[in-house]
């Protein structure tokens, strides 16, 4: 199935449930004062299931869209400990880039880039995705290296990733201070157009919108307590409402990953570690770009509303509160004003954290594990919203034919027991 | 109150609570399995694999800012409650 369509499926095979989203329907029902139909429904917790997904996050709900989508196999059961995308899918910074620095790494996002320029017509539904480009300031000669070589390995997976010099770089950002007098100094930057923004909540939305419509069950608040393992199998889940017998689990749940794995047995090299972000009240647009910057550990991007959000790297000890830290705001607040001075009066209006499973090599953990039928998508860290649709695309197959899917073959559990690791440490973390 | 709400304090030996700021967070201590007798397996499992509890866990903290002494504590990784 992969590459074949490239975000686009033909208009025929969509639901009939629920009925499409249209200039003329907002028309309507702007005039009529109807109300919206919910965009997905709720139903008891059968006893069974084909498949059940654990987490309805961007990764739990894209695959089950594409389980229904393109594989045809709807008797499939979402569940969340809380309501859609509550942890990392509604707190992320909604940035999306492919300009990573291994090939397979490359490949695997720029696919995902691919599935999100479509998704829009794909779910019906108003992802925001917008193109902007993406910046990745380089301050000193060993990353300005990193730059050439991740800009080279993209170029020859056919994405576009450039090395600019910092007279290019006041042309794209004019707020930001380049000049050789600053304590960090710019040399450079990776300059990647095809990377942007999106609207998290409606990508999160809008697969719900499409997984129901094809008959797939979303279960919120449905917590999972346990799951039942008997000759190397998965016989089923048990859940705060109840118990359901299934062959097939997929483990979706990003900084909780390691508790559900626990529950089957799955040993994961992974640690939960906290990620702040940050807000800002609204202000002109300024900013047309994405600003990444490692030695100064802060990504910045301006919204379709004007706030300016921020993102760092994660919290410097495991945890799984999600609490933000004045240690944090003020490390932002002055490596911020390091590049753009001139936000000095712009205040912030709230910070949060999401939880980030870290792997040791900055890779995910995807597909099959020891135990038949229990499946994993995690190892998410700090790179698991730009990865939703094609995880999802790749697990739906992985589950469908029972087969790993080539892309993401390099991801598997078991290459921290071969010892043959995928390393996007230079790529995918924020302070490295 | 909520639990967890203040700032983080360590009990160091030598220079009593601090704020988690001034240590860096160690980890979980792995036991070294014997580089002799290990196999491939036993000895990439003490590199990658280590419990992520959700819950009370015994860890190792760095005094950097300090008194620079290694410090074991016990802390609840929900509501970072120190014992």
């Amino acid at each position: 199935m992969l590459g074949t369509t490239n975000g686009h499926r033909p208009r025929q095979r969509r639901a009939a449930y629920p009925a499409r989203y249209s200039a003329f329907g907002l028309l309507r029902r702007g005039l009529t004062h109807q109300e919206w139909p919910p965009a997905w429904r709720q139903h008891p917790l059968r006893s069974s299931y084909d498949v059940v997904i654990i987490g309805a996050g961007v990764h739990g709900l894209a695959a089950a869209y594409y389980l229904a989508a393109n594989h045809g196999i709807t008797d499939v059961a979402v569940l969340d400990q809380g309501y859609l995308g509550s942890g990392g899918s509604g707190r992320n910074t909604a940035i999306l880039r492919s300009n990573y620095l291994t090939p397979e790494g490359v490949r695997f996002y720029d696919r995902s880039i691919q599935l999100y320029r479509g998704l829009a017509a794909d779910l019906d539904f108003n992802v925001m995705f917008s193109q902007r480009g993406h910046l990745t300031l380089a301050h000193s000669d060993a990353s300005l290296r990193t730059m050439r070589w991740r800009a080279e390995v993209n170029k020859v997976q056919g994405v576009d990733s450039e090395v600019i010099s910092p007279a290019e770089i006041k042309r794209l950002a004019p707020f930001l201070d380049v000049t050789e007098q600053a304590r960090y100094p710019v040399l450079g930057a990776l300059w990647h157009p095809p990377g942007g923004i999106i609207r998290h909540d409606a990508v999160v939305w809008g697969y719900a919108r499409g997984a129901d419509a094809r008959g797939v069950h979303i279960h919120q608040n449905t917590e999972v307590t346990g799951i039942d393992v008997a000759g190397g199998r998965v016989r089923g889940v048990r859940t705060g409402r109840g118990d359901i017998a299934t062959g097939v689990v997929l483990n979706a749940t990003a900084g909780w990953s390691t508790l559900i794995s626990d529950m089957a047995g799955v040993a994961m090299p992974i640690q939960t570690f906290p990620l702040q972000a940050a807000v800002t009240e609204p202000v002109r647009p300024f900013l047309s770009t994405v600003i990444v910057s490692g030695t100064l550990h802060v990504y910045v991007s301006q919204t379709d509303r004007g706030e300016l959000v921020f993102g760092a790297s994660v919290d410097p000890f495991t945890s799984y509160a999600m609490r933000g830290s004045l240690e944090f705001i003020e490390g932002l607040a002055g490596h911020v004003l390091e590049l753009m001075p001139a936000l000095t009066k712009v205040r912030v209006l709230r910070q949060w954290a999401g939880l980030c499973d870290m792997t040791p090599d900055f890779s995910p953990v995807m597909g099959r594990t020891p135990v038949d039928g229990f499946l994993v998508d995690a190892g998410w860290g700090t790179y698991g919203f730009k990865a939703g649709p094609v995880s999802g695309e790749a697990m739906a197959e992985c589950i469908a034919s029972g087969q790993t899917p080539e892309i993401i073959s390099a991801f598997g559990l078991q290459r921290f027991g071969e010892g043959v690791l995928v390393g996007e440490k230079g790529a995918a973390a924020v302070g490295h | 109150m909520v639990k967890g709400w203040l700032m983080i304090l360590l009990p160091c030996a030598w220079c009593g609570p601090r704020d988690a700021s001034e240590f860096q967070h160690v980890g979980e201590s792995a036991a070294r399995p014997d580089p002799r007798t290990a196999t491939p397996q036993q000895w990439r499992a003490y590199l990658y694999l280590r419990a992520n509890p959700c819950g009370w866990t015994t860890e190792t903290w760095y005094h950097r800012m300090g008194c620079r002494r290694f410090l074991t504590v016990q802390r609840h990784t929900e509501t970072n409650e120190i014992r």
